[in-house]
């Protein structure tokens, strides 16, 4: 099923129009409404009327993490404060988090996009789907829940966590769809298997996983064990939220919910456009939202986009599944982290220079990340009792500050290796 | 007496021990006394050395983290009950001892390091009650 032919099944030029007529109109509010953005297409020597379809996007200029923390928090909204309804937030690269706000319109439209991606899932009305990802400022859960409200299926929202509690409701509540971050779908399977229960009891027929990163073997993984399809849901909360993007029932790339985030891929280090179906960043111009809408907003994202039709029916550009980032950000079980925010942290507490590093793994089923701390003397203090507060100080002001677990190790000055002066910051020991 | 004492931060892991005697060796620095306090994963060497400003010049330079910290140094009898006596009078005086190591220096005499969390405090209680130490042994020096 298709829940949106019309445009789902749009011919190009179609698409192209509808992204136009939008990009036109987007491009006069942000120009009048965003003094920041409308400073950069003046420096670009640009005014809204030299936009006149949507192949002049490239002539504008680029929105970034940093205008939006520039900005912080409302300052790219282009709408007054009494016409946004709900606001969402994430992680940003330092203290302040990556704010963003919804008219009535906008929570419409994400119903809408988010219902598309479901039924490209194969979820029903009659489904019963459990939101196991986060409720609140995190835009997953919401998200999820408010597109399958649409839908008319049923919603258990039950948020993520108390994992128990979550197998039993699948059993008793017959749960047919289970949304949450694919490590967190392992685990599932392995608390499941833990308590004696097969997943030949469960009603459980598709996951629909997202929010970080995962490899073609953990979909293997995940869908032998739970004896489901797992589908690959893409989205970021400056475009929307969840269902920016999703894979049909073919999986063979996201659907990209083209016309209302129009997509392009560019090269990160020249910032040209790279010639269609090669590697590069992804960037999307927002061209229906009214909260915050944003043009060329670079996700920092790498991937390709592919245009040819797919077997389900369906001509929205897909984009494939994400080979990493131009940037430094991690995402460790749904949540953003920068090196940056840990080092910040550390120099709270420190008048010098910290030298740390971060090394993520994929334990079992679940990411951890451990901070290895050198202990210069600003750090070190005669007593064990004083090193251990210190340690128990770093991990609490770094779950309260990016809500992530971090185990904390002092190390000797000079064990972290410097590389031609630089200390290399981050181990990614994950196997994607 | 009040001296210093050459604290250095070590991580638990073999060879790191060796690597700061060696070094103190090979700078002919004699240790006169140490000992480790651990945690799981790391570890404080204290030790008295007789002269600790170069001890820590040379650690520094080996990239150690290290610390000078004031501590009491006690000579003492040799015996049994001797530790206690001295024990009794910090106590009653509601001195709070952070950390205390001792070594036999021969059959006659020991010596203590107490690090107590008032240090001034602890000598002041010290001085003031030392005959009544000296009264149970002459072998206590401060």
């Amino acid at each position: 099923m298709i829940w949106n032919e019309t445009i789902e099944c749009a011919n190009r030029n179609e698409m192209q129009g509808i992204q136009s007529k939008r990009l036109i109109e987007t491009v006069q509010r942000i120009y009048h409404n965003v003094p920041g953005y409308r400073f950069k297409m003046q420096k670009a020597g640009l005014s809204p009327s030299d936009i006149k379809s949507v192949d002049d996007i490239r002539k504008l200029p680029f929105t970034t993490k940093e205008d939006l923390r520039d900005h912080y928090p409302f300052g790219m909204f282009t709408v007054p404060m009494s016409e946004i309804v709900r606001i969402h937030a994430s992680s940003g690269t330092t203290g302040r988090p990556t704010v963003v706000g919804y008219t009535r319109k906008d929570l419409n439209i994400w119903a809408e996009v988010v219902t598309r991606t479901l039924v490209m899932a194969g979820v029903h009305r009659n489904d019963v789907v459990q939101v196991a990802y986060g409720y609140g400022l995190f835009t997953g859960g919401l998200g999820i829940h408010y597109g399958t409200e649409n839908l008319g299926a049923t919603v258990i929202p039950i948020s993520g966590g108390n994992t128990q509690k979550q197998i039993q409701l699948m059993q008793d509540f017959g749960t047919t769809v289970i949304a949450c971050t694919p490590s967190y779908a392992l685990h599932l399977a392995e608390v499941m298997s833990d308590m004696g229960i097969s997943p030949n009891e469960l009603q459980l027929k598709t996951g629909i996983f997202g929010a970080e990163p995962w490899s073609e073997n953990m979909r293997k993984e995940i869908e032998g064990k739970l004896k489901i399809k797992a589908i690959d849901i893409y989205g970021l909360s400056e475009v929307i939220g969840p269902g920016v993007s999703c894979e049909c029932e073919f999986q063979a790339g996201m659907h990209i919910n083209e016309d209302h985030f129009i997509p392009e891929i560019i090269d990160p280090e020249t910032l040209q456009p790279i010639a269609p179906g090669e590697f590069g960043e992804l960037v999307f111009s927002t061209v229906s939202k009214e909260g915050i809408p944003l043009l060329r907003y670079r996700t920092r994202d790498l991937t390709r986009l592919i245009y040819d039709k797919c077997n389900c029916g369906r001509t929205l550009v897909r984009m494939e599944k994400c080979k990493g980032r131009s940037d430094d950000m991690l995402i460790i079980r749904g949540v953003n982290v920068f090196p940056s925010q840990i080092e910040s942290i550390l120099l709270e507490m420190s008048e010098t220079q910290p030298h740390y590093l971060l090394i993520v793994e994929r334990e079992g089923n679940l990411d951890t990340l451990r901070l290895l701390v050198e202990v210069q003397e600003q750090f070190f203090s005669d007593e064990i009792k004083m090193l251990e507060s210190l340690r128990k100080k770093i991990t609490s002001n770094i779950q309260s500050t990016l809500g992530v677990t971090v185990e904390v190790k002092l190390v000797e000055p000079r064990t972290i290796e410097r590389t031609a002066g630089k200390a290399r910051r981050v181990i990614d020991n994950r196997k994607m | 007496m009040i001296t210093k004492q050459v604290s250095v931060f070590l991580e638990n892991k073999s060879g790191r021990l060796n690597e700061v005697t060696r070094i103190l060796g090979e700078e002919g620095i004699n240790i006169s006394a140490f000992s480790i306090a651990d945690s799981s994963d790391f570890g404080v060497l204290r030790m008295i050395v007789p002269d600790p400003d170069k001890a820590v010049a040379i650690l520094r330079e080996h990239l150690f983290s290290v610390q000078i910290t004031p501590v009491i140094i006690i000579t003492s009898p040799n015996k049994p009950g001797a530790l206690s006596s001295l024990l009794n009078i910090l106590s009653e005086d509601g001195i709070f001892i952070e950390y205390i190591y001792a070594f036999s220096m021969n059959e006659n005499s020991a010596v203590i390091v107490i690090r107590p969390s008032d240090i001034n405090r602890c000598l002041h209680v010290l001085e003031e009650r030392k005959d009544e130490l000296q009264s149970q042994n002459d072998q206590y020096v401060l």
